[in-house]
């Protein structure tokens, strides 16, 4: 090309008509260990976040075991104190940071260009570098884990226990650095899932007519854009502190502790909302067409999602209520943390009536997500009274936290997510999950985890104290804990049965369709699995429900997906004006670049180097970085970045 | 063929790849802006979290001098206001505006990152004194950075634009870093009014 296009009427052409287009061979990546290295599809960055994900989630669920067996008999030995503090911390670290946001990531990077109608992400390369830095963070925190210098304060890594002074270890230099590096991923990730909304829909998808899973990852992507700083600079602060001698948190020094947990929880809350309100997101899309009708309320649960978050940002210091802070601070943030359950039984109240009013199927992704309701309303119950201060101060501390935090994170992250795996699975392998199979999966993990996290609520109210690495007899404690390490291993054979289902049915699987449970959104328009672009012509949508459309009363028509655009002239999809999407421009989509890897190599030497202390490391890191930005911001004319009439 | 473009409704010419600010690069550097934007608010805030925990006597005595900072500052908006009218340049098609101004906004900025330089040295370096001092020094050091990366990117535009890559049609680039460049400055005035002014206020 020596001109590059200025301007062009997108040719429209029938779905049919458009197979013979080399769409293709223009969306395919390579095959091979180059494909690997280089590609930027969605489809395939959302399944590695997947499994990667799932492979945490196994390594911290291996860690929680071993911690049961530990505390299943008062007086156990099987772990020295200084274990079982890096184990603890550890498992924390890994579900919290490494399972339970990557996961959500992976199905919204797979599903999102499904759902909006589009291509691609907005940004396919920052796409495939949030993964890379993903796993490299993952790597290098767990590096300091294999060398037994984990991270042995918690998950929240309160000073002054992490300061070098009661800390000497290389274990919170890991978890710092570690931190900061994943909160690159995260925020990349962010950016993308935002500019994507806003730009790359189907034209005719107005915000009135996303999928709610849209509304739950913009949601927490908003969030995290926000407050992923606010951890990262006092994982920086801790790491200067212990490091080059600063003072933020030395009280000798003028420094303040409590600045540690400000900063913290202005992160730590907001994040808690962005690993549920995806998930719940995926329920809120799921659950309905199981249901055979569209979900209850859909606005108010939009609404509802996005109020969440707002309120979430000022409920901070219901983590600090034990730390005395005036009473007026208590008050105010004891009230927004009670006026945050408004919302989430919104939430609540329309699934429960989507399901009354509808005609459920009773399959195993039904169950994962209605009982992810029940589970819900038991950690909202528990978490709406410990938002009341004496109450708190009772139970801080103790196993009813740790009972709470679980129902939370397990009941409306886990369930839902294995749920959405039985939903998704055929659209991401052309293959249905076993049934059968995963009504033991789903039965064995429901009983095992209400066995193992309920009596924790007792155990705490009983005083049993949360991080004791074992405990005297005579407690009252026993029983209780027995019963607990005997339904987290009946819950962990049920993890098991899935992976079991997933590896099986990957191979024998029956082969599902493209439209398996005859569901109502885009992705169902498409094979299964999806072909490299996608969609073959662009679809116009009408309505939030596209493929129902004619069924359904009171609903508009004129949802097209059997003609559209075609926009083959490269890679290529369609960008649309943010609020109405409408046509606005033919966007120029990268194809597949090595630069994303190259530029998560070079971070991760940083990060190395600046754990050691390799300062002329450093700078070959800062050179292979400028490298890999320059190749991947230099403008090309493919691209239809440089001017029309430059020559070079 | 007809029958498809009835049912999709018309759709006339559209602009091909990024135009101006319609690319998804320019959303892309509001989101950028946002995220840094956060992280100094949250520097400033750990500043005002010390100063109202240890009043007055957290403040260094006498208060920071204004004698460097100030000009510096105006040197900083100049920079920002030629790289405004450089991309001015760059929209009606003037190249040599456009060449002007980025080297005008790279020369100021490169004279206030010396120039901050010496204030640091005034300074006597001293991170490990104090916590105002480890403050002081990370958030003007995280604002340096930026600055740095800035300075970076202006030339990167300066070699893009002298190979004639810009015009009034394709120049989303340009805009990009020169929304960077005014964030970066616009950031410098909270931080300086922070550290430099507020402590005269009370």
């Amino acid at each position: 090309m020596t001109t590059s296009e200025v301007e062009r009427t997108p040719e429209i052409v029938s779905a049919a008509d458009a197979q013979a287009r080399p769409l293709d061979r223009i969306w395919r990546t390579a095959p091979g260990i180059a494909g690997f290295f280089s590609t930027v599809d969605h489809k395939e960055i959302g399944k590695r976040y997947i499994v990667t994900a799932f492979l945490f989630l196994a390594a911290g669920g291996i860690e929680a075991l071993i911690m049961r067996i530990q505390l299943s008999r008062p007086n156990g030995h099987l772990l020295t104190p200084d274990q079982y503090n890096q184990l603890f911390s550890t498992h924390g670290m890994t579900m919290i940071f490494l399972y339970a946001l990557p996961i959500l990531s992976g199905f919204s990077n797979f599903l999102w260009p499904l759902l909006l109608g589009s291509r691609d992400m907005a940004f396919p390369r920052l796409n495939a570098l949030s993964y890379w830095v993903y796993v490299a963070a993952g790597l290098f925190m767990y590096a300091g884990f294999a060398i037994g210098a984990g991270p042995n304060d918690g998950w929240f890594n309160y000073v002054p226990y992490s300061t070098r002074p009661y800390n000497p270890g290389l274990n919170i230099d890991f978890y710092s650095l570690g931190m900061i590096f994943l909160g690159i991923s995260t925020s990349v990730g962010a950016a993308n899932f935002i500019v994507t909304v806003a730009r790359t829909r189907a034209p005719g998808m107005s915000v009135d007519r996303l999928p709610i899973m849209i509304w739950g990852t913009l949601t927490a992507s908003a969030a995290n854009l926000i407050v992923v700083p606010a951890v990262s600079l006092a994982f920086f602060m801790l790491w200067m502190d212990r490091q080059f001698d600063t003072h933020f948190f030395d009280v000798s020094q003028g420094g303040q502790t409590l600045l540690w947990q400000h900063l913290f929880w202005m992160f730590g809350h907001p994040w808690v909302y962005a690993i549920v309100l995806p998930a719940m997101g995926m329920v809120s899309d799921g659950l309905p067409t199981l249901c055979r009708r569209p979900l209850v309320g859909y606005s108010v649960v939009a609404l509802s999602t996005v109020a969440t978050m707002v309120i979430g940002f000022g409920v901070w210091v219901h983590h600090m209520f034990a730390t005395g802070l005036p009473n007026l601070a208590l008050s105010f943030f004891s009230g927004a943390s009670i006026v945050i359950t408004v919302p989430s039984a919104v939430a609540v109240f329309a699934w429960t009536a989507t399901i009354w009013l509808g005609r459920p199927i009773l399959n195993t992704a039904f169950l994962f997500f209605s009982s992810m309701i029940v589970l819900f309303v038991i950690g909202g119950v528990s978490g709406f009274m410990t938002a009341s201060v004496p109450v708190d101060w009772q139970l801080t501390q103790t196993y009813f936290i740790v009972a709470h935090i679980h129902y939370v994170l397990i009941g409306i992250n886990v369930f839902p997510v294995v749920g959405a795996l039985y939903y998704w699975f055929p659209k991401m392998t052309g293959r249905m999950l076993d049934e059968r199979l995963g009504q033991w999966n789903f039965w064995t993990m429901f009983v095992g985890f209400n066995l193992g996290f309920l009596p924790m609520h007792l155990s705490g109210l009983r005083g049993m104290p949360r991080r004791v690495y074992t405990y005297a007899d005579g407690m009252g404690w026993d029983t209780l804990n027995m019963i607990t390490t005997i339904g987290s291993f009946l819950f962990a054979l049920g993890v098991l049965l899935l992976a079991v289902n997933v590896i099986g049915s990957l191979r024998r699987g029956r082969i599902a369709g493209p439209n398996p449970w005859d569901g109502p959104t885009l992705e169902w328009s498409v094979p299964s699995p999806p072909p490299p672009y996608n969609f073959a012509v662009i679809p116009r949508v009408a309505s939030r429900h596209p493929l129902w459309e004619g069924r359904l009363p009171d609903v508009e028509v004129g949802s097209v997906v059997s003609s559209g655009m075609v926009l083959d002239h490269g890679r290529e999809t369609i960008a649309t004006t943010p609020l109405d999407g409408e046509p606005d421009l033919i966007l120029k989509m990268p194809g597949d670049s090595y630069s994303p890897f190259l530029l998560a190599i070079g971070m991760t030497v940083l990060f190395v180097a600046l754990l050691l202390h390799a300062w002329w490391v450093v700078a070959i890191a800062g050179l292979i970085i400028v490298f890999a930005m320059l190749i991947w911001l230099w403008p090309e004319r493919e691209l239809a970045e440089v001017a029309e009439n430059a020559h070079d | 063929m007809t029958d498809a473009a009835m049912l999709q409704g018309p759709i006339g010419p559209l602009p091909v790849g990024p135009t101006a600010r319609r690319g998804v690069g320019w959303w892309g550097v509001l989101c950028l802006i946002a995220t840094e934007a956060a992280l100094f608010a949250y520097l400033l805030f750990s500043y005002f979290y010390f100063a109202v925990q240890f009043d007055k006597t957290w403040l260094p005595d006498p208060h920071p001098s204004l004698k460097l900072a100030l000009p510096n500052t105006i040197v900083l908006l100049l920079s920002s206001v030629a790289m405004w009218w450089g991309d001015r340049g760059v929209r009606k098609g003037a190249r040599g505006q456009l060449l002007i101004g980025v080297a005008l906004a790279l020369v100021l900025g490169t004279i206030f990152v010396v120039v901050q330089g010496f204030e640091w040295r005034n300074k006597g370096y001293a991170l490990r004194t104090g916590s105002y001092n480890s403050l002081y020094f990370t958030t003007t050091g995280f604002h340096m950075a930026h600055v740095v990366a800035g300075l970076g990117v202006l030339l990167m535009i300066l070699i893009w634009s002298g190979l004639g890559y810009f015009s009034p049609r394709r120049n989303a680039p340009v805009l990009i870093a020169s929304a960077y460049w005014h964030f970066v400055d616009v950031v410098w005035l909270f931080v300086f009014t922070t550290f430099y002014i507020t402590p005269y206020l009370y």
